[in-house]
């Protein structure tokens, strides 16, 4: 099977966000793989051990998104592609992505392609479903169990805490959940030998694309942190007249209860 | 009346979802003279819900009614909405931001080319053009948003942001059952397991009682149960309560997990992980109960108690239940 992984980088989750120039300040924090792509990958791996074939981890980013795509390998991918953009685009959208990746993926046969559900950063969940459009092959979205007999796909799909049992064929795209698996830590050996895997690296010049052909279809004009919060009232008393005192306020001050 | 603007009616188990509501409030917003159409699809009695979303404020409901829009795919609904789209070329489409939303927006906006956005939390106008607030980091940061084709504005409303119109049942307008042959569907839903105990979805609730490590067990969240079916609301965890097997991964309310933004959110033994509170600090009142009264929620509360959750929750129960037995 030819399984195929789409990767984001992202801040890592404990990172604190400032703004500074009217963007997210990212100098000095530390990315991680989108903590969703990373079930991505996992499963991946656990199809590819299966069915046999191979696992391809594909991201678009700068030359920096090499450090998350040898995580991958590390974790047992068996290729990994970086279509750099840093010198060609200045900013993107999901659009931009979409087209990118359609473009990846016209001279590829991909029997399955795995995605994030969402990425913490932007937080669309647009890339997944757009491209499965563009290369016309079913999508589902939020799976948290995958099993391939057969070239058909039994999928079970979370849909806000009730579950859908899906059967889809082959090749189809699916975005992965929380619950679908634990993604494995990389091993020593494991980091030793994706050394030594091939890292690909296109730009957009090698997918015949030019910076108009994927020029965005939205804009950010802002950016900025929310209101800080008031420090809030911490009751004191006997328990009793603390709870007396808590439900009074919700009902007669904040109105919302 | 010049432009049209078509809101989705997002139908569960048979029932609109408040979110549906909203998105004509939010279709108002955009353009207060246009027409606002809503498309309403399913596979049972969809003249109710057509007839609501009038009542909401909408002007015009189109019907389609099939045996394969029973349960939602991708690939049904985006049939209809793209023929509904093709014969009534609105300059807007916006939808509530659920599973259904998320799902089948970006499809559509592929076929078509056109930018989306997602999960907005307001809609307003500045020089001149419509302009979209969104969440991004989880809620640790917002971005302003437009849309830069003069094409059609696109976008998904996340619920429990934007305030529905309020139901005016007087209001009428022309309900028309439209045809749509939905064939060729490749993803066939076999089955649908129904794993949510209480009525009330999490990310449309108005009231959230979360839990978190300090519950202890399983059985410790009945308790929250309780409250939260007294209160009407909706029971949600901290990631370690989900790591623990105290409560299905579903209720994880987090930077993974849900993001809320509830009127009121009750924190019962959780401690306040940065990953946590990205999913909640939006809330517009946050409750803290708990025995560490160093937790770093406490940061983030309106009201905190300190002290053990065990004996404050049957307390809280038994003062709302007099409060509400005073009432009535």
């Amino acid at each position: 099977m030819n399984i195929y992984v789409l990767l984001k980088k992202t801040f890592d989750t404990e990172e604190a966000i400032s703004v500074s120039g009217g963007q997210i300040d990212e100098s000095g924090a530390e990315f991680i793989i989108n903590p969703y792509d990373e079930y991505a990958v996992e499963e991946a791996i656990q199809q590819r051990d299966a069915h046999g074939g191979t696992v391809t981890v594909v991201t678009i980013g700068d030359q920096d998104s090499e450090k998350q795509l040898r995580t991958a390998l590390a974790m047992g991918a068996d290729h990994a592609v970086l279509i750099n953009t840093d010198d060609d685009l200045d900013e993107g959208d999901q659009f931009t992505t979409a087209k990118i990746l359609e473009k990846f993926f016209e001279e590829r046969e991909a029997d399955l392609i795995l995605a994030g559900n969402v990425a913490i950063d932007e937080a669309s969940g647009q890339v997944g479903p757009r491209l499965a459009e563009r290369l016309d092959m079913p999508f589902i979205t939020t799976i948290v169990k995958l099993e391939i007999v057969d070239g058909l796909a039994t999928v079970e799909k979370d849909v806000e805490g009730d579950r859908e049992r899906i059967e889809v064929p082959l090749p189809v795209l699916v975005t992965c959940q929380q619950g679908l698996n634990e993604p494995r830590y990389t091993s020593l050996p494991g980091i030793m030998k994706a050394k030594k895997k091939p890292l690909e690296q296109l730009e957009l010049d090698d997918l015949d694309l030019d910076e108009d052909d994927v020029a965005a279809k939205t804009a950010t004009i802002a950016v900025f942190l929310p209101p800080t919060k008031q420090a809030g009232r911490i009751l004191a008393g006997e328990t009793e007249s603390q709870v007396k005192e808590l439900v009074d306020l919700l009902r007669n001050k904040a109105k919302v209860m | 009346m010049s432009e049209k603007i078509l809101v989705i009616g997002e139908l569960q188990q048979g029932n609109l979802r408040k979110v549906s509501y909203e998105t004509i409030a939010a279709a108002k917003q955009l353009d207060g003279d246009a027409e606002i159409i809503a498309l309403v699809m399913g596979d049972g009695d969809l003249q109710t819900p057509a007839n609501e979303m009038i009542q909401h404020g909408a002007d015009r409901a189109i019907t389609v009614a099939h045996t394969n829009l029973s349960n939602y795919t991708s690939e049904g609904y985006g049939q209809v909405m793209m023929e509904v789209m093709q014969e009534e070329n609105p300059s807007a489409i916006i939808m509530g931001h659920t599973s259904i939303g998320k799902d089948v927006t970006p499809k559509i906006a592929s076929r078509l080319e056109l930018g989306l956005i997602s999960d907005a939390v307001a809609i307003g106008k500045e020089d001149g053009q419509v302009v979209f607030t969104r969440p991004i980091y989880s809620g640790k940061a917002f971005e302003k948003k437009i849309i830069k084709d003069k094409g059609v504005l696109f976008a998904t409303i996340r619920p429990n942001n934007i305030s529905a119109i309020e139901r005016d049942t007087s209001r009428t307008g022309d309900i028309i059952a439209k045809e749509v042959d939905v064939k060729d569907l490749r993803t066939i839903v076999k089955e649908v397991i129904r794993k949510k105990t209480e009525g009330v979805d999490l990310s449309e609730a108005k009231i959230v009682i979360a839990g978190g490590r300090g519950v202890k067990s399983a059985e410790g969240f009945k308790a929250l149960y309780e409250l939260a079916e007294l209160l009407g609301g909706a029971v949600g965890a901290s990631r370690g309560a989900c790591d623990a097997d105290y409560c299905d991964y579903s209720l994880q309310i987090g930077q993974t997990g849900k993001v809320v933004t509830p009127d009121l959110y009750i924190a019962v033994g959780i401690s306040g992980a940065i990953q946590h509170m990205a999913g909640m600090s939006n809330s517009k009142v946050i409750v803290a109960i708990n025995s560490d009264a160093e937790a770093n929620i406490f940061n983030m509360a309106d009201y905190g108690i300190v002290g053990d959750l065990f004996e404050i929750l049957p307390l809280l129960i038994k003062e709302i239940k007099l409060e509400g037995s005073l009432v009535s």
